[in-house]
């Protein structure tokens, strides 16, 4: 692995937690590696600290590949085996093309538009079981 | 040729043609301006349609001058391809088919075959026959060339007409909060299709929208292609986190689909209607009859 130039982040993604959820920000272009460790990172957290949801944010990401895309379905499914949910925001249009280009559509991945939305929607279902009806207002 | 140079005074066909439209020139563009070709293009006035007449005479001049007579691409063609352009233009505007239009530039023919038979009556007859096919080829490649501009501006215009079409034909209309819709008119192939994607994801960003209508009550057929596009931009939108509903599904093409077998993974209504209430429904705002509300 070649460390020519600094603008990638390498090594550790930031993963903060914000009550029951884990919220990761990618910011510009990963390295293959910095999403594997994201990947161990986030397992390790999520069954550490039995959070409800995780809640990764990638509008400043501008390029994927489909490692990215399989990372984060990856991602998803092993948070789903640890009783949380994964929700992507913000994702660009030019991603999202490319993504459904590249046949990853990511179907096990809850979508919001931003983190907010993200949020929203992770409060809203976290109490329910994954496949249950909807879940009915209090 | 050996009797041909023994009379001493007989050029080549392709000369003695080149020689007989540059005398006769006067004369021929005075006949082609009572022909319907000339006629009809140059209504205004027939000194107009004789003058056009001399050019083209001059062209064809050039070229027999050139000795390339079936080459539709000879240098003297180049001057009179914008006008021969221009007249097949006038003529399919006034709702002429390209056979009709072809077979008045072959009316042009027989005039200047019968004045040049005048000319060479006292020539030998395999003179005047060598001359005369010579001629023909020369109208032929006439023929030729004006459809050949014909064609190239048809081909242009509706290059044209393509582009408009993409520009104009993906409007992204904000419904209320939150809702975008496209209504797609035409049938959709792999280019418009990108354009819709592109447009509609994003509109999807620009207004925060959580649903996304693609109507489809103005396209004619859909097939598995047509599917296909519609489920990448489906897709795509649900990557950003908008949920996406088709509608506007005509029987037809509900029973199109089922026969095909395609499976559609979206949100379908029957109408814009429809899908505008289940999306508002979604939202938390739900349309009710004024006074209703109130009990």
């Amino acid at each position: 692995m070649s460390d020519a130039y600094s603008g990638p982040v390498t090594g550790h993604v930031p993963v903060l937690r914000l009550g029951d959820v884990l919220l990761v920000t990618l910011q510009g272009d990963l390295h293959d590696s910095t999403a594997q460790q994201l990947q161990q990172d986030l397992a390790e957290t999520v069954s550490r600290t039995g959070v409800r949801g995780v809640l990764i944010d990638i509008s400043g990401v501008e390029i994927v590949d489909s490692f990215l895309g399989r990372v984060l379905a990856e991602i998803a499914a092993q948070a789903k085996l640890l009783a949380a949910r994964t929700v992507v925001a913000g994702m660009r249009p030019a991603v999202a093309i490319t993504l459904v280009e590249l046949g990853l559509t990511l179907p096990g991945l809850g979508t919001a538009l931003s983190t907010e939305a993200g949020m929203e929607l992770l409060s809203q279902q976290a109490p329910s079981r994954p496949g249950g009806p909807r879940q009915e207002s209090p | 040729m050996p009797e041909h140079e023994a009379d001493g005074q007989l050029a080549t066909p392709t000369h003695e043609v080149r020689d007989f439209l540059h005398r006769r020139r006067e004369q021929i563009a005075q006949r082609w301006a009572d022909e319907p070709l000339f006629r009809a293009v140059f209504t205004v006035s027939r000194d107009e349609a004789v003058e056009a007449g001399k050019v083209v005479v001059d062209a064809l001049t050039q070229v027999a001058d050139s000795e390339q007579v079936e080459d539709p691409d000879s240098a003297g063609f180049s001057a009179v391809r914008e006008q021969l352009g221009r007249m097949g233009a006038a003529r399919s505007r006034a709702g002429l088919s390209n056979t009709q239009v072809s077979s008045e530039l072959a009316a042009l023919r027989p005039p200047v075959e019968n004045l040049l038979a005048a000319d060479l009556q006292q020539a030998p007859p395999e003179h005047l026959r060598a001359c005369s096919t010579v001629l023909t080829v020369l109208m032929g490649t006439l023929r030729l060339v004006a459809m050949q501009t014909a064609l190239s501006e048809w081909q242009a215009l509706s290059d044209r007409q393509r582009m408009q079409l993409l520009e104009v034909a993906t409007p992204v209309i904000r419904l209320w909060d939150g809702i975008v819709a496209v209504p797609l008119i035409g049938t959709l192939d792999s280019a418009r299709s990108q354009v819709v994607m592109e447009t509609l994801l994003n509109a999807v960003v620009e207004e925060h929208a959580r649903f996304a209508i693609l109507d489809i009550t103005g396209v004619p057929t859909v097939d598995s292609l047509v599917a296909q596009h519609l489920m990448k931009t489906v897709a795509a939108a649900r990557l950003m986190g908008a949920e996406c509903i088709v509608s506007g599904i005509r029987p037809a093409i509900a029973q199109t689909i089922v026969h095909l077998g395609l499976d559609l993974d979206v949100i379908t209504r029957a109408s814009l209607a429809d899908a505008l209430g289940y999306a508002l429904h979604q939202l938390g705002a739900d349309i009710v009859k004024p006074g209703a509300g109130q009990r």
